[in-house]
């Protein structure tokens, strides 16, 4: 079957899942990947949304983080205060997925504003729950098509904390989780280098040159010693994706239309 | 001690100009009915606190009842930007917006110390991010027994808060069911509450012990409005239009536009157009 490397980079995401995982899921890239998991090779993963949904099976992807899908397949619905006290503050929490506008080369990330915080060029929606999600679950992974604008050299923001100025930053502010361990993009896969935590391309896509990346990447990006090749999407993975996408589509349409 | 009025009625007695109002519901039971009758009744300088903005708020802040916000995540889920609140935070218009931003883990934290009583919430996070730099409620607290340094921010203590809900009975407890986001704390933080429901029952009978009722005595006013939440949903009786949250994207992205349904579908309007939205799911 052919595939577009936007559909890889969300196979891409959901084979770093199994069945043990814990996932804090946001909406769009991130709940696509969490869910393909579930319905391929992980049908035990947890899913926790942000709205109190913990242990959800949703039929179709929900449009906002709070669709009554999530709570009418969840094992349980707890407060939002509960949601990030207990479950994402204690400690419960494996993994946590974010998106953002901008990354930089030590994964901190930008989804607060471009351009001066107080003459904003484009005011975006702001942190949600990526601040402590990036502090608190036991590693991140960070998903988002890669451009010149999106991974940049500097952030006009930091709204969540990567590996700060890299080497043992996290650490030096008391964080003892991960942090961003895989950032997976529609061209590669890049990880923090073990010791300057300075990201590096550690898998390209089928059909993507190194050059391809650099032009996407507004740093001087590092390639790993061993740089291997992503595995395209099987056939199973694309069918239940797509199907996935196409039910999706059906059920935000049905709606009635204001 | 609950009284059951009408929308008009429990807005006017509850929200002034220049009050802090937080209008609760995380993507379910959002109270669009009540913020349009704010805007209805001309209010001005209000103080808007809620975690994600959403559409009723962006129909607030290009409506002109706001002069701060207080927020987390503000755009439309899953569509793209509020187009009204950027037009305010970037353009001033229709009037300047003053932001006080968070992160979702503090506005809840700060939820659930206004219910308690507290001063501040204190929690672990925000470690390394620069939301501290242009928000100077973002502080930090030394830990007395173990040392560690710990966020810290002041309780939210809303003049008003104003939920939309399942079902009052007769004696005005309210349930909340689903989806519950920081509706009780909300309520429970503030000086006084308004609550609009989908229906009014006898009782409560036969509901789990655990369900989240908000006792009559813990709410100001009721006013009955089937379809209150739309176009967010009240589960169990109607589902989330997402296709009037994908369609806001276009009314909103000009003021025209936005001037042009505010006119139609707000001013000209009463609470009554939401029972339209109130059909029952099967």
């Amino acid at each position: 079957m052919n595939w577009t490397y936007t559909e890889l980079m969300t196979v891409a995401a959901a084979r770093l899942l199994d069945d043990e995982d814990v996932c804090f899921v946001g909406i769009g890239l991130p709940s696509a990947a969490c869910n393909l998991a579930r319905l391929t090779h992980a049908p035990r993963i947890t899913l926790v949304y942000e709205s109190g949904t913990i242990g959800t099976r949703p039929g179709v992807l929900p449009l906002s983080i709070g669709d009554g899908e999530l709570c009418e397949t969840a094992l349980s619905t707890v407060s939002v205060p509960e949601i990030f006290r207990y479950w994402l503050q204690g400690g419960r929490i494996s993994v946590g997925f974010l998106g953002a506008a901008q990354i930089d080369r030590h994964c901190n990330l930008n989804s607060t504003v471009v351009g001066a915080y107080n003459k904003p060029r484009v005011k975006l929606p702001g942190a949600g729950g990526a601040p402590e999600i990036a502090s608190s679950c036991r590693e991140v992974f960070v998903v988002l098509p890669q451009s010149p604008r999106a991974f940049v050299a500097r952030l006009d923001f930091v709204t969540s904390f990567g590996h700060g100025e890299g080497g043992d930053h996290r650490a030096r502010l008391g964080l003892a989780t991960k942090g961003p361990t895989k950032v997976i993009t529609d061209l590669c896969i890049l990880e923090p280098d073990p010791d300057t935590k300075e990201l590096a391309v550690t898998s390209l896509h089928p059909g993507v040159s190194a050059d391809q990346v650099r032009a996407a990447t507004g740093w001087p990006v590092h390639f790993a010693a061993q740089v291997g090749e992503t595995a395209p999407p099987t056939d199973n993975e694309l069918a239940v994706m797509r199907d996935l996408h196409r039910r999706t589509a059906e059920a935000h349409g049905a709606v009635e239309v204001a | 001690m609950a009284r059951f009025c009408s929308l008009p009625e429990a807005i006017a007695a509850a929200v002034a100009d220049g009050d802090t109002v937080a209008m609760e519901g995380f993507t379910h039971l959002i109270p669009f009915a009540a913020g349009h009758e704010v805007i209805r009744q001309g209010r001005r300088d209000l103080t808007l606190i809620r975690m994600t903005p959403d559409l009723l708020y962006d129909q607030m802040i290009g409506a002109g009842c706001a002069s701060r916000l207080v927020f987390s995540w503000g755009g439309n889920p899953g569509v793209g930007s509020l187009h009204r609140l950027r037009d305010a935070v970037e353009n001033d218009w229709p009037r300047p917006l003053a932001l006080e931003e968070h992160s979702h883990g503090a506005m809840a934290n700060a939820y659930a110390a206004g219910a308690a009583g507290l001063p501040v919430a204190v929690f672990r996070g925000y470690q390394g991010t620069q939301l501290a730099e242009v928000n100077p409620h973002i502080r930090s607290v030394t830990c007395p027994f173990t040392g560690e340094t710990l966020a810290a921010v002041p309780a939210l203590r809303p003049d008003v808060a104003v939920i939309h809900a399942q079902k009052a009975d007769r004696e005005g407890n309210v349930m909340i069911e689903g989806i519950l986001g920081v509706q009780k704390e909300a309520v429970l933080a503030a000086a006084r509450a308004v609550v609009t429901v989908e229906e009014v029952v006898d009782g409560f009978a036969g509901s789990h012990p655990n369900a989240c009722i908000l006792p009559h005595w813990t709410v100001a006013a009721i006013a009955v409005v089937p379809g209150g939440a739309f176009p967010s949903y009240a589960q169990g009786y109607y589902r989330r239009s997402n296709a009037f949250y994908r369609s806001w994207d276009g009314v909103s992205r000009e003021r025209e536009s936005f001037q042009a349904w505010l006119e139609r579908d707000v001013m000209g309007a009463g609470p009554e157009a939401f029972a339209v939205h109130a059909t029952r799911v099967a």
